[in-house]
C-alpha cells in the first residue's frame, strides 16, 4: 500500500468522525499552542533583560565589593566593606582606560513636597552619571563635582516623581524632604518611559552619592562603582587596570584572590539571561504536560477506532493486508491527528503570542526552534501514542476480526 | 500433485491438484468446553473444478472454508495449497497467499462501507506494488466482468444486495486468483439474483478458475460440477455432477422483472 493511499484513507477515516477528530486534536492544539506561547514569552523576557542591560549605558563595567568566590555581590549591602570612596577616586585618577566613574549609593523611602508625598528610590551618583548612562536633563541642571564634594543637599527628579510631587507647579528650586532630610530640586530628567520589563525608569531621584551616603543611607559604604571605559575595545583594558590598581591598594598578595568583583556588561547579561532561561524552561515544561495529555487523548481515540473498525481490519486482512499494512494505516491516522493538531497549535501559539504582546505590552518572540520543537513533539506523540493501538490492530487474527460484532 | 514452487497458471483448466487436505481437525475452545467443528476432513480439489459444499447448519462448512481461505488455522491436519504446506507459513506469507492466490466471497458481502464500489473492488490491489493507474484499470475490468461497470462510484448502501455481492465477487477476482472461495454467496439473495451470481461463477470457472462454494440450496448446487456433503464435521458424501445446469441459459427462461437492471 503506498503512502498517498494510506494518507487518503487516513483523512477519510478521520473525516467520518469530524467532531471526534477535532476534539482529539484539541488536546494537541492546546498543548502545542501553550508551549509555543510560553517559549515566546520566555524569549521575550530574555530579550527584555538584555535590552535593560544594554540600557545601562555603553562600555560599562561594574565594580562590587567582595570576591565572587565568596558570593560577594550577592551578600547584600553593607556586609562587605572592601570598596571605598577612595578606591573610586583612585580608579578615576589612575586608570587611563576609564572615561567616567560613578560610585553608587542607594536609598529609598517616602518623599514629601508640600502636602504631597511619593515613595520612590534614591540613587546616589557622581556628576558623571548622566554621561555613563546617556541620560539627559530635561530642564534645570544636574549637580556638579562641587556638589558631590560638598555633599550638597540637591537632587534631580525623574519625570514620574516630578509629576506626582509637583503636578501643577515648577519643581525647580523647590524643597522636598527625603526621609525628613530637606533637598533642593535643581533639575528634572527627560522622560525615558518603561523599560523592557515594564518598570518605570522615571520613578527615581538622583542625588550626589556623598549626600546619600552621609544623610540617607544607613551604611557609610558605597555599594558599587559604575565605570565606563573610553571605548568598547578598552573594556578589557580598563578591567585589567582597575583590577591591578585595587589589588595594589588592598595589598593583596599574588596568591590571594580579589576582595572585589568586576563585571562587564556581558557578564551581567549572562547572569540575568540564565535566570530568564530557567523561567522559560519551567513555563515550557508546564505547558508540555498538556501536550502529554493530548497524546493520551489520541491514544484513547485510536483504541476506540481500532475496536470500532475491527471488521474493516478483518476485511483488509482477508484480501491480503499484512501486519505492517494495518500498522502503518493506524499509525498514519494517529500521525495525521497529531500533526494537524500540531500545525493548528503552532498557528494558535504564534497568534496568541502576538495578542499577549499587544495586550500586556510584553515582548514575545516565536523562534524557529520552538516551532520545530513543537512540530517534532507532535510527531513523536503521534508515533508514541499511536503505536500501541496500531499494533493491537495489526496483531488481530483475520477470522476473529471478521467475526467481530 | 504439483511440486512446491510450481505456480499453475490460471489458464490451466485441468490437471494439477490445487487443494490437498488431509485429516483436518478444528476444535474451538469455548471456555472449558471443546467444540469439535471438523473431525478429520480429507479432500482433494484439482485445478479447474467447481465444487459445492453442502450440509446441515453447524456441520462445519464455514469452518472448513475459513481454513481453505487461510483466514483460520486448523487444530490438526495438513493443508497443501498448490503444493505449499500452508501450516508452515508465517502470518505475512499467509497474507500474501490471501492476496494473490485466493479470492474470498462472504455471505454478508463484507464490503467497506462509505467506500465506492471501485475502491472496494480495488482493495486487494492496494496491497500489491501495482501502480494506481493499473489498479484502477483492473478494478474497472473486474467490475465490468460482473456487470457493474456503470455503478463504480456507488457506495455499498446505494447498491442492492445482488449488486453488493457482485462488487464482492469483483474484489475476489481482481487479483486473478487461482481459487475463488465463496461461503453461501447467495444466502442473502433472492432466487433470481442467485442465478445471476451463479452465472458469474460459472463463467469464471470456464476461464479456468477453481471455485469452491458453500450452499444450503440444492438448486444452487446443481450449477456446480461436484457436490461434497458435510455432516458433523466430516465429509459424508462426495459426488460428481455429470450434468451441471447452465445458469446463463436458465436465466434467459426467467421472466424479465427488472428490465432496468438487465440493461446493464
Ligand atoms: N468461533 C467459534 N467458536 C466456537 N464454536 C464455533 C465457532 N465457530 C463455529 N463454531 C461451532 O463449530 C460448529 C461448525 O460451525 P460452522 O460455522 O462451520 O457451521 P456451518 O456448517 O457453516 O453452519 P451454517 O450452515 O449454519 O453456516 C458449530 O457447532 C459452531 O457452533
Ligand atoms: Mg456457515
Amino acid at each position: 500500500m503506498n503512502i498517498t493511499n494510506i494518507l487518503i484513507s487516513a483523512f477519510r477515516a478521520l473525516q467520518r468522525n469530524k467532531m471526534r477528530s477535532f476534539l482529539t486534536m484539541l488536546g494537541i492544539i492546546i498543548g502545542v499552542g501553550a508551549v509555543i506561547a510560553m517559549l515566546a514569552i520566555g524569549q521575550g523576557a530574555e530579550y527584555s533583560v538584555q535590552q535593560q542591560i544594554s540600557s545601562l549605558g555603553t562600555n560599562i563595567l561594574m565594580v562590587f565589593p567582595g570576591s565572587s568566590q565568596q558570593g560577594g555581590i550577592r551578600m547584600g549591602a553593607g556586609t562587605v566593606t572592601t570598596l571605598t570612596e577612595e578606591d573610586a577616586n583612585a580608579i578615576a585618577r589612575e586608570c587611563p582606560a576609564v572615561a567616567y566613574i560613578s560610585p553608587g549609593a542607594r536609598s529609598g523611602g517616602q518623599v514629601i513636597a508640600g502636602n504631597l508625598n511619593w515613595a520612590t528610590s534614591i540613587e546616589g551618583t557622581s556628576a558623571d552619571y548622566l554621561e555613563i548612562r546617556k541620560w539627559k536633563v530635561e530642564y534645570g541642571d544636574f549637580y556638579t563635582d562641587q556638589d558631590v564634594k560638598a555633599a550638597s543637599k540637591v537632587c534631580v527628579l525623574g519625570r514620574t516623581v516630578a509629576d506626582n510631587l509637583f503636578p501643577d507647579s515648577d519643581p525647580i528650586d523647590q524643597n522636598i524632604r527625603i526621609r525628613n532630610v530637606p533637598f533642593k530640586v535643581i533639575g528634572v530628567l527627560a522622560r525615558k518611559g518603561q523599560n523592557a520589563m515594564g518598570q518605570d525608569q522615571d520613578d527615581i531621584i538622583l542625588a550626589p552619592y556623598t549626600t546619600v551616603l552621609r544623610r540617607l543611607s544607613y551604611s557609610p559604604n558605597i555599594r558599587y562603582v559604575l565605570v565606563s571605559a573610553v571605548s568598547a575595545a578598552d573594556i578589557p583594558v580598563a578591567q585589567k587596570q582597575i583590577e591591578e590598581l585595587l589589588r595594589m591598594r588592598h595589598k593583596i598578595n599574588s596568591y590571594e584572590s580579589d576582595d572585589f568583583t568586576i563585571r562587564n556588561q556581558t557578564d551581567i547579561a549572562t547572569m540575568a539571561t540564565a535566570t530568564t532561561q530557567i523561567m522559560t524552561i519551567l513555563l515550557a515544561s508546564i505547558a508540555s504536560v498538556s501536550l502529554l495529555v493530548g497524546g493520551i487523548g489520541i491514544m484513547n481515540i485510536m483504541l476506540v477506532s481500532v475496536t470500532e473498525r475491527t471488521r474493516e481490519i478483518g476485511i483488509r486482512m482477508s484480501v491480503g493486508a499484512r501486519e505492517r499494512d494495518i500498522l502503518t494505516q493506524f499509525l498514519i491516522e494517529a500521525l495525521v491527528l497529531s500533526l494537524m493538531g500540531g500545525i493548528i497549535g503552532i498557528i494558535l501559539g504564534v497568534s496568541g503570542s502576538q495578542v499577549i504582546s499587544s495586550l500586556a505590552h510584553w515582548p514575545t518572540f516565536v523562534t524557529v526552534f520552538s516551532i520545530l520543537l513543537s512540530f517534532g513533539f507532535s510527531f513523536a506523540i503521534g508515533i508514541f501514542f499511536g503505536f500501541y493501538p496500531a499494533r493491537k490492530a495489526s496483531r488481530l487474527n483475520p477470522i476473529d476480526a471478521l467475526r467481530y460484532e | 500433485m504439483s511440486t512446491a514452487g510450481a505456480m499453475p497458471q490460471q489458464s490451466e483448466t485441468t490437471g494439477g491438484t490445487i487443494i490437498q487436505i488431509e485429516h483436518l481437525h478444528k476444535i474451538y475452545m469455548l471456555g472449558e468446553v471443546e467444540v469439535h467443528a471438523l473431525r478429520g476432513v480429507s479432500l482433494s480439489v484439482s485445478a479447474g473444478e467447481f465444487v459445492a459444499i453442502m450440509g446441515a447448519s453447524g456441520s462445519g462448512k464455514s469452518t472448513f472454508m475459513n481454513v481453505l481461505g487461510c483466514l483460520d488455522k486448523p487444530t490438526k491436519g495438513t493443508y497443501l495449497l498448490e503444493g505449499i504446506d500452508v501450516g508452515q507459513l508465517s502470518r505475512d506469507e499467509l497474507a500474501t497467499i490471501r492476496n494473490n492466490k485466493i479470492g474470498f466471497v462472504f455471505q454478508g458481502f463484507n464490503l467497506l462501507s462509505r467506500t465506492s464500489a471501485l475502491e472496494n473492488a480495488e482493495l486487494p490491489l492496494f496491497y500489491t506494488s501495482l501502480s494506481p493507474k493499473v489498479r484502477k484499470e483492473r478494478a474497472i475490468e473486474a467490475l465490468n466482468l460482473v456487470g457493474l461497470g456503470d455503478r463504480i462510484d456507488h457506495y455499498p448502501n446505494q447498491l442492492s444486495g445482488g449488486q453488493q455481492q457482485r462488487v464482492a465477487i469483483a474484489r475476489a477476482l481482481v487479483n486473478t486468483p487461482s481459487i475463488i472461495l465463496a461461503d453461501e454467496p447467495t444466502g442473502n439473495l433472492d432466487s433470481r439474483t442467485s442465478v445471476e451470481v451463479m452465472e458469474i461463477f460459472q463463467s469464471l470457472n470456464e476461464k479456468g478458475i477453481t471455485v469452491v462454494l458453500v450452499t444450503h440450496e440444492p438448486d444452487i448446487a446443481d450449477y456446480t460440477k461436484r457436490q461434497v456433503i458435510f455432516r458433523d464435521g466430516k465429509i459424508r458424501s462426495d459426488r460428481t455432477n455429470e450434468k451441471p445446469k447452465n445458469a446463463a441459459e436458465f436465466r434467459r427462461t426467467l421472466p424479465e422483472i427488472d428490465a432496468e437492471e438487465e440493461a446493464a
